[in-house]
């Protein structure tokens, strides 16, 4: 049931089922249906969706190590590429819409604002990430090289966010809620290097 | 200010949508509605068209009431529009306490009973940095302060929102340390912009915007003002207000609305108005510099934030 074949089988539908959302908003946004101030609800939603997509990828690769789901880590690419996706239209919201290029604010925005810079940052690291998502990059840079790289998605991960949960006023459980799953992810993948030397013995 | 001839908020229009408002209300809810809590219309318009600025534009009923920060009804921005069906704001009474000649609760229909209910149009910006102009009816808080008859000790005035978690689910949780409390320096409290609005739009505030009576400070942030009070304090030493309390380096006691001091989330030189695309850069004080500014004439207010 879990076999590669059946997630590759799923893509599709997942493809269609992510990229949903952003097509709905722009809709609404343009519809003029997305609330009184569409603008901060275009690029909130936009990020929250980043964010879980970010965290969706993390967790595929802990469920991979579930032996009958071995086979999902084949769906955490285009998961990946769609956070990005998310990631870059958060920030066009933010530069185009929110700021309209007026580029001298937005640099001194990044510079003081701590959850500015967290964000941007984040995006920053992700942008690796993503220009070396094909199997040709990965064979150009060998498995090793290319696996290093791709350790930034904990960087990203977190900054991202801290990135929501200093922008919350008062009630962070949101935020909480995420960055409690991105440390039991990550302490799960430390524990299992931990272990690994003893399995091999 | 200038007042030019084509800022003055169309009254035609704006009764309009009064009687339009109060029409689908009455309509769909069958409405009770306190005459006394509303402006006498035919008084001269200059008393709330003066205020308004040639750039303003009234806000929507629409907008005003289903987008707003009153985190005893939850910390989403709808959420107060759409978990206040249940808070009753009558009957409502207001204790004054602290520093007076004599602590008494007052029935709130006595309080107005006593006052002059007028329109003010003020802007109202939002310490997150967006922005928007209400029509609200109330009446001046120097009135209410008369009544109470402060001792000349007292300094500061506090002010304490309802505390009712059963009718106000965003209180059982702890965002905040309920009950929300704000407060003023005696002469902010009796300056003649500060009011205590009871309506808005020319009909009883609604529970999403603090009925029945909330405080309306427009120089300052608006978490300043204060919404649904139950309590009047007046102190000799200055009170601490909720914001402050949470997170004193990002939100300061006087919180004047200021867009060369600097918020550490929020850029406070410019704003969004509800409804408009591009930003507006954020006037000194909001706009009421002329009326205000003498206030803190002798006061650092990059210290005194």
């Amino acid at each position: 049931m879990f076999s590669t074949r059946n997630f590759n089988r799923s893509k599709p539908v997942l493809f269609i089922l992510i990229l949903f959302p952003s097509l709905l908003w722009a809709y609404q946004f343009v519809t003029g249906n997305l609330g009184v101030n569409p603008i901060e609800k275009l690029m909130d939603e936009l990020g929250l969706m980043a964010l879980r997509l970010i965290i969706i990828t993390l967790m595929i690769t802990t469920l991979s190590n579930i032996k009958p789901l071995k086979s999902i880590v084949v769906l955490r690419r285009m998961i990946g590429l769609f956070a990005f996706y998310y990631v870059c239209l958060h920030f066009s919201t933010y530069i185009v819409l929110d700021h309209f290029l007026d580029m001298q604010f937005i640099i001194q925005d990044i510079i003081k604002r701590p959850f500015i810079t967290f964000g941007f940052i984040s995006f920053l690291f992700l942008i690796p990430l993503a220009s070396t998502s094909t199997n040709n990059m990965i064979k150009r840079l060998g498995f090793k090289l290319w696996k290093k790289i791709h350790y930034l998605i904990y960087p990203v991960a977190i900054l991202a966010c801290m990135h929501f949960y200093v922008l919350v006023r008062a009630d962070k459980t949101e935020p909480v809620i995420y960055m409690g799953i991105i440390i039991l992810l990550l302490l799960h993948r430390i524990f299992k290097r931990l272990t690994r030397p003893q399995l091999a013995q | 200010m200038k007042i030019l001839g084509s800022e003055i908020t169309p009254y035609k229009t704006y009764l309009n949508r009064r009687k339009f408002i109060k029409g689908s209300l009455a309509s769909t809810m069958l409405a009770t509605v306190t005459s006394s809590a509303f402006a006498n219309h035919d008084s001269d318009l200059s008393i709330y068209t003066k205020n308004l600025n040639e750039n303003d534009k009234l806000n929507s009923y629409e907008e005003i009431t289903t987008y707003n920060n009153f985190y005893e009804f939850g910390t989403h921005k709808k959420h107060p529009h759409l978990n206040s069906g249940n808070f009753k704001p009558r009957p409502w009474t207001i204790k004054i306490d602290g520093l007076v000649k004599k602590p008494q609760t007052f029935d709130l229909e006595k309080i107005l009973s006593n006052v002059t209910i007028e329109d003010r149009v003020y802007r109202l910006r939002c310490v997150e940095a967006w922005s928007m102009v209400i029509p609200w009816q109330g009446f001046q808080l120097s009135e209410l302060i008369k009544m109470a008859e402060p001792l000349s000790s007292a300094k500061y005035v506090q002010f304490v929102t309802v505390f009712r978690p059963e009718e106000m689910p965003g209180q059982q949780k702890r965002t905040i340390i309920w009950p929300y409390r704000e407060g003023l320096r005696m002469d902010e409290a009796m300056n003649p912009l500060t009011i205590l609005a009871t309506g808005l739009y020319g009909h009883e505030m609604p529970n999403q915007n603090g009925a029945p009576i909330r405080l309306v400070v427009p120089w300052k942030y608006g978490f300043k003002s204060i919404k649904s009070i139950v309590e009047i304090r007046f102190l000799d030493t200055q009170p601490e207000t909720s914001w402050e309390t949470l997170a004193p380096w990002e939100y300061g006691f006087y919180a004047n609305v200021n867009p060369n001091v600097n918020h550490p989330r929020w850029s406070q030189g410019t704003e969004r108005r509800i409804g408009e695309f591009k930003r507006r850069e954020t006037l000194m004080f909001n706009g009421y510099e002329e009326e205000v500014a003498h206030l803190y004439k002798d006061l650092d207010l990059t210290k005194f934030y």
